[in-house]
């Protein structure tokens, strides 16, 4: 009885050491290791990548499979008024939302790396626009920007008088392009200044005394040394800006749908407005396939500029 | 400069820094720093001040700016929350959310610390290549992939089934969360592994009971990041469920919220409101880890 009891415990001991050693063979446990990312991004984000430029080419709609026709979805996308209407409003909307979110992130970034109170608290207060969900920002935007309760229009017309009339936020093409690209700079305003706060406080103060001695001005100081010491963290932060707000998506949809008669859809609300409730799939994965040279560009901006870091796992031997 | 010196180079205390950047006289600091900080912070958090208050206005007095102060409220009521929670599938559309984020991070949380060891720990041969496929992954938006998606989500026989965002967040969560853990195990010193290991344990059982004990601020901040971007997912939610009680709370009040021409303002307020409290409350809980790991991968 006992005997037998040890046996067995040998027996799966064995078995066990003999699944220790086979999870201590390397290449089996990298395998191992790497499967299910692996599996996950492989089936869910390259063959769909694939399958999207595939659809790009036919002429596929919702039930019904299609058939290869070349170029002519490109070709008629061309031709397009709104299409290209779209793709101008998608430069627009990223210039300058970038622009004014660097700038403004920038201004608070140098605010902030002063001496202030209670400064753990206001950096934290000043990422809740950029931790709540966009979509749920955005709809206080659309209210915000309502025609006739618009708080905006309130201050401007009755407390301060500067205007007659209420503005017409999201009803004309201009002023809702505008209305659009200030809520995306408002969100994306924390996000900035947190991470260049992060590289302004690796410049040694040292830096700046020697400026000072030098007898460099408050502009030299951040001409000559912020600056140039914040580059690299810059370019990064840049490049990712960039790539999202380029491939916006929720706040259009939330605030205007693309209206009023499609003068501020982007790219990417396009091709869901053609693709999913308009039923045109290979239409709208053009439209989403037409995004990706711009995204290419963006990724080799990011690759060659940064080129000279080191990328981040590194070849050095830690 | 180079670039490499910015990783190197240490933080500095706030008490290295002060003596030097505090350079300013009173008034001067008042208009140069004191009043761009209130006023950047006056418009960073408008909207959610407007949002609250436009959720407990009563009716007569949200649409009537004439007679009444819009900026405060006289009567506050909570007839719109109430109108929210009962008379709408909003409790649902908070639980849906809450199960594909939980359940999405976790399975993102699981793949990508394998593969985050795997890349920084178990060197191989193109273990860069395979960091470097990830970075590229993360770099693919969800806006180019909806579409093949949604052909290949109806295939699978997963069109309006909270499975469908199960296993398609984790395609945006696992690059993220691979990426910030690499930086994370990279800080913990190899040795204490080897020691590990020279004292009989296996490797399995090193990343066990060393690394990821050593790595829990790292595991806690990729987690709260996961599930903040899937609580925050639009697109595939919008275009992978149909039926009202599946969605989730972003796609929910925006499309079951808005009836028609007729806005309830306040209701539609209130559920932006009650959606933004989940991810503020879990933000306020690990803010510290939050803004380190941001600041922390960015600087990498």
């Amino acid at each position: 009885m006992a005997s037998a009891a040890t046996e067995s415990r040998t027996v799966t001991g064995r078995r066990q050491s003999r699944l220790v050693e086979l999870f201590d063979y390397k290449p089996f446990l990298i395998f191992l290791c790497l499967l299910p990312a692996a599996a996950f991004l492989l089936v869910f984000l390259s063959y769909p990548l694939g399958l999207g430029i595939w659809l790009a080419f036919t002429d596929t709609r919702i039930g019904r499979t299609g058939q290869f026709i070349g170029f002519e979805n490109f070709v008629s996308l061309w031709h397009d008024r709104v299409f290209i209407t779209t793709v101008g409003n998608t430069l627009l909307y990223t210039g300058a939302a970038t622009v004014g979110k660097f700038a403004l992130g920038l201004w608070l970034a140098l605010l902030l790396n002063n001496h202030l109170p209670f400064k753990s608290l206001l950096r934290a207060i000043i990422l809740i626009p950029w931790i709540v969900p966009t979509v749920l920002s955005a709809i206080a935007f659309w209210w915000i920007y309502d025609p006739q309760f618009s708080i905006i229009s309130y201050v401007l017309v009755d407390v301060l008088g500067w205007r007659d009339s209420y503005i017409d936020f999201l009803g004309q093409p201009w002023p809702a392009r505008w209305s659009l690209i200030a809520a995306n700079i408002w969100r994306g305003i924390p996000f900035v200044a947190i991470s260049l706060l992060a590289g302004l406080q690796t410049i040694s103060p040292s830096l700046y005394e020697a400026a000072m001695l030098d007898g460099a001005n408050a502009w030299q100081r951040f001409r000559h040394v912020t600056l140039p010491m914040l580059m690299p963290i810059l370019a990064v932060v840049l490049t990712f800006s960039v790539l999202f707000t380029f491939t916006d998506f929720q706040l259009v949809y939330a605030i205007t749908r693309g209206g009023p008669v499609n003068a501020t859809h982007l790219m990417a609300t396009l091709a869901f407005q053609r693709g999913i409730p308009g039923g045109q799939l290979g239409e709208g994965a053009a439209i989403a396939v037409a995004m990706i040279p711009f995204l290419v560009l963006a990724t080799l901006f990011s690759y060659f500029g940064l080129a000279r870091r080191k990328w981040q796992q590194g070849e050095d031997n830690d | 400069m180079t670039d490499q010196s910015l990783g190197s180079r240490p933080q500095l205390t706030d008490q290295e820094r002060d003596g030097v950047i505090d350079w300013s006289s009173g008034p001067r600091r008042f208009i140069t720093l004191y009043l761009p900080l209130s006023l950047f912070l006056i418009v960073l958090l408008f909207p959610f001040y407007w949002m609250a208050i436009t959720a407990i206005k009563p009716n007569g007095e949200l649409l009537d700016y004439k007679n009444n102060n819009p900026f405060w409220v006289k009567s506050p009521t909570l007839e719109n929350i109430h109108k929210l929670l009962f008379q709408t599938d909003y409790p649902q559309w908070l639980w849906t959310t809450m199960m594909v984020a939980a359940v999405a991070t976790a399975l993102s949380l699981f793949s990508s610390v394998l593969a985050a060891y795997a890349i920084q720990r178990l060197r191989f041969k193109g273990s860069q290549y395979v960091g470097l496929a990830i970075y590229l992954a993360y770099l693919v938006p969800p806006s180019i992939l909806f579409i093949p998606l949604a052909t290949l989500i109806f295939q699978f026989g997963l069109f309006d089934s909270p499975l469908a965002l199960i296993l398609t967040y984790p395609t945006f969560l696992i690059p993220f969360c691979t990426w910030l853990l690499i930086g994370y195990f990279k800080s913990i010193p190899y040795e204490l592994e080897e020691c590990a290991m020279i004292d009989g344990a296996t490797r399995l059982q090193t990343l066990w009971r060393i690394t990821l004990p050593l790595a829990m601020p790292g595991l806690i901040s990729a987690g709260i990041f996961a599930f903040t971007l899937s609580w925050n997912e639009f697109i595939y939610a919008l275009a992978f469920i149909q039926s009202s009680e599946k969605k989730t709370v972003p796609v929910a009040v925006l499309t079951q919220l808005v009836e028609g021409d007729v806005y309830h303002w306040g209701s539609l307020m209130a559920g932006a409101l009650l959606g933004s409290i989940p991810v503020a409350i879990l933000y306020s809980f690990f803010v510290d880890y939050y803004v380190a790991s941001l600041t922390g991968a960015v600087k990498e």
